[in-house]
């Protein structure tokens, strides 16, 4: 595998270190928490026992249930209270405990958080992250499963971004709460277990896609758990003399275009890999701008994707077969390069 | 009017003048087609604007509603600046992007005036708990119509403001209709501060054409607010003499409601006791009226002097740097 390259990679400040997701997610929090006494965390039993998915571990302890504020459960009622904090001076961070949940609070995320500085003519700043923990793998069923990522992409004002490792996670969430912005950071609650190098401190470049893997026969672009099923399946391609080359995409908002653009006029092959329905998501956009800017195309685009007629079954064998394998990314990236 | 400033009725009364001629300079303006869209008029309930503005001090804010030229004009935005919003001009409080429905002035207070019935009400108890964890002595008030008591928000909003003892006011201008249906037709409830009850928190009606009852009630809920006594929900029983919007007559109405609320009119309610008080003299209302007709004319007529935004001008509007 090549060396990863991450063109969002601001000035490191620390050497890296491994960590869990979920430990990289943490120290994202405990680190902005203590960098500034604005920041503050808060959600459905966001403090007791570090959360439900244990990702606030030791912050109620070390920062008190002030800033770290559990909220009864109404979405929609506690995502405007996150914006009204952030109109005088405070960073909130929300958590979705479930990114099925996201609905509920959707006129805070449609109508107010990304309209709100508009409908103001600039007046003010929307400083407001809002952590939405997504993703299947987890037997959660139909209502808990979706990672909702492009639910929200038809909204100027609103910036959009998903973690598909530990070191994303750390660096992308920073940019997140860095950001004076309201912006959707996705988590996906199957990487929670994986570790990887994290770099404390570091704070991504909001919009910048990471080539993580180059190659010149065929583009995969992905993001949260099909991040890490695409690499494994480019370690498969390579076996077979395909040299695959993985984006995970990251910013949905801004969608960098231009990465994926200027993958795609090397290897004039793209695979969009995505755990939500293809229709109208940053799949689509992608291979949608793609031709529009007219890529001369060495092969047809391929998308793998959710099921568009199949609401997410509960049952394992059904839910581990409606998600996008490493089988299925290889033999889409093969079927594109034709051999 | 500066929020915070001393009881002055004399004030008050020329800002509900002025909230008056303001709203039926807008009527016209749209049936001369210099403004269009959409609008939502207060006329007749200007003493609930005022009355509650006028408890606000310095650092206090609130969120109001589409509805809203009442509290913004009360906060002290000029009428010019108003009327260029609504004109859609660069000069405007939003920089003409926003519209009748969102006249909005950060510096004033003035945090929000929202087109979603009840997302106001989060946004004011989000600013009262960030007053808590700053440690400020500022109180939020917010601004709603009866139709909001139905929507969810009204009750999260509540909830949380109640388990958290958050310093914000809920400020109702029961106008007796949500839109288009009367406010029994959809709401088992003739008092709307009822609904404090389950909160745990007190709901206090008061005459909303009255703006010294209005004053009177919000003074003391700010004030236990700002002293950490909690939230409290305020119901004014007012009226608005026009229909919900722009294209609404009214005709649902029954024949005579809307003469026995002219009758209580809040602004001859005011002068009135302010003439029997000696404030002002018999011909000072007349008089009143008159220079403030000029100044909402000529602050429209140079309203429409200005230029309309361009694109590139309101593209900083979307992200902050």
């Amino acid at each position: 595998m090549s060396t990863p390259t991450d063109a969002g990679a601001a000035v490191a400040v620390e050497p890296a270190t491994v960590m869990t997701y979920r430990e990289a997610i943490t120290a994202a929090l405990d680190d902005a928490m203590a960098a500034d006494s604005s920041v503050l965390l808060m959600g459905e039993d966001v403090g007791a026992d570090g959360g439900v998915f244990k990702t606030n571990s030791g912050l109620i302890e070390k920062y008190g249930a002030e800033r770290v504020r559990n909220t009864p459960i109404c979405e929609n009622g506690f995502l405007g209270v996150a914006l009204g904090m952030s109109l005088v001076g405070m960073r909130p961070i929300v958590e979705i405990m479930f990114a099925d949940f996201l609905p509920s609070g959707g006129d805070a995320l449609v109508n107010q958080l990304p309209k709100y500085r508009f409908m103001s003519g600039g007046q003010t700043a929307v400083p407001v992250t809002v952590r939405a923990i997504g993703g299947a793998t987890g037997r959660f069923g139909t209502q808990h499963s979706a990672t909702g990522e492009s639910w929200f992409m038809h909204l100027p004002g609103l910036r959009i971004v998903t973690a598909g490792s530990p070191g994303a996670a750390y660096s992308l969430l920073r940019a997140a709460i860095d950001d004076r912005n309201p912006v959707i950071f996705y988590e996906h609650k199957g990487l929670y277990a994986r570790k990887g190098p994290v770099i404390r401190g570091e704070i991504a470049e909001t919009g910048k896609a990471a080539v993580l893997r180059a190659g010149s026969d065929v583009t995969i672009v992905a993001t949260l758990l099909m991040v890490e099923r695409s690499l494994r399946a480019a370690d498969e391609l390579a076996l077979a003399g395909i040299e695959a080359e993985v984006i995970d995409l990251r910013w949905l908002r801004p969608l960098d275009l231009p990465a994926v653009r200027s993958s795609v006029e090397k290897t004039g092959r793209v695979v969009v890999v995505e755990e939500q329905v293809h229709a109208a998501g940053w799949g689509a956009t992608i291979i949608s701008e793609l031709t529009i800017w007219g890529t001369a195309w060495a092969s047809a685009p391929r998308r793998l994707s959710l099921p568009d007629d199949l609401p997410m079954p509960y049952t394992p064998p059904l839910e581990d077969e409606v998600l996008p394998s490493i089988g299925a990314i290889v033999a889409a990236a093969r079927a594109s390069v034709g051999r | 009017m500066i929020a915070g400033a001393p009881p002055d009725r004399l004030a008050w009364y020329r800002t509900m003048v002025r909230i008056r001629l303001f709203e039926e300079k807008v009527q016209e303006l749209f049936q001369t087609g210099q403004i269009e869209g959409t609008t939502h008029l207060c006329v007749g309930q200007e003493a609930v604007s005022v009355g509650a503005i006028a408890a606000m001090r310095p650092g206090d804010v609130q969120t109001n509603t589409y509805r809203g030229h009442g509290e913004a004009l009360a906060l002290g935005m000029e009428p010019e600046t108003a009327f260029a919003e609504l004109m859609g001009r660069s000069t405007g409080g939003s920089g003409g992007v926003g519209g009748s429905m969102h006249l909005i002035d950060f510096g004033k207070g003035n945090i929000g005036a929202n087109a979603i019935v009840g997302a106001g009400l989060p946004i004011a108890v989000g600013a009262a708990v960030a007053f808590q964890m700053q440690r400020r002595p500022n109180v939020a008030l917010t601004f709603l119509g009866d139709g909001a008591t139905n929507i969810g928000t009204f009750h999260e909003a509540l909830n949380m403001a109640a388990i958290w003892a958050a310093p914000v006011v809920f400020v109702i201008a029961n106008n007796l209709y949500g839109e288009y249906s009367p406010i029994r037709a959809t709401t088992p409830l003739d008092d709307l501060a009822r609904r404090a009850d389950p909160y745990g928190m007190p709901g206090v009606i008061a005459d909303g054409q009255d703006v010294d009852a209005v004053h009177a009630a919000t003074t003391e809920a700010v004030e236990r607010a700002r002293r950490g006594g909690g939230p409290s929900l305020l119901e004014m029983k007012t009226y608005r003499y026009r229909g919900h919007s722009r294209s609404d007559p009214a005709r649902y109405r029954p024949a005579g409601e809307l003469d026995a609320w002219k009758a209580r009119d809040p602004i001859e309610i005011l002068g009135t006791r302010l003439i029997a008080d000696g404030v002002i003299g018999a011909g000072d209302p007349v008089e009143i009226r008159r220079e403030v007709q000029a100044e909402i004319d000529a602050a429209a007529e140079r309203a429409a002097t200005a230029p309309y935004p361009t694109l590139e001008e309101t593209r900083p509007y979307v992200y902050a740097d």
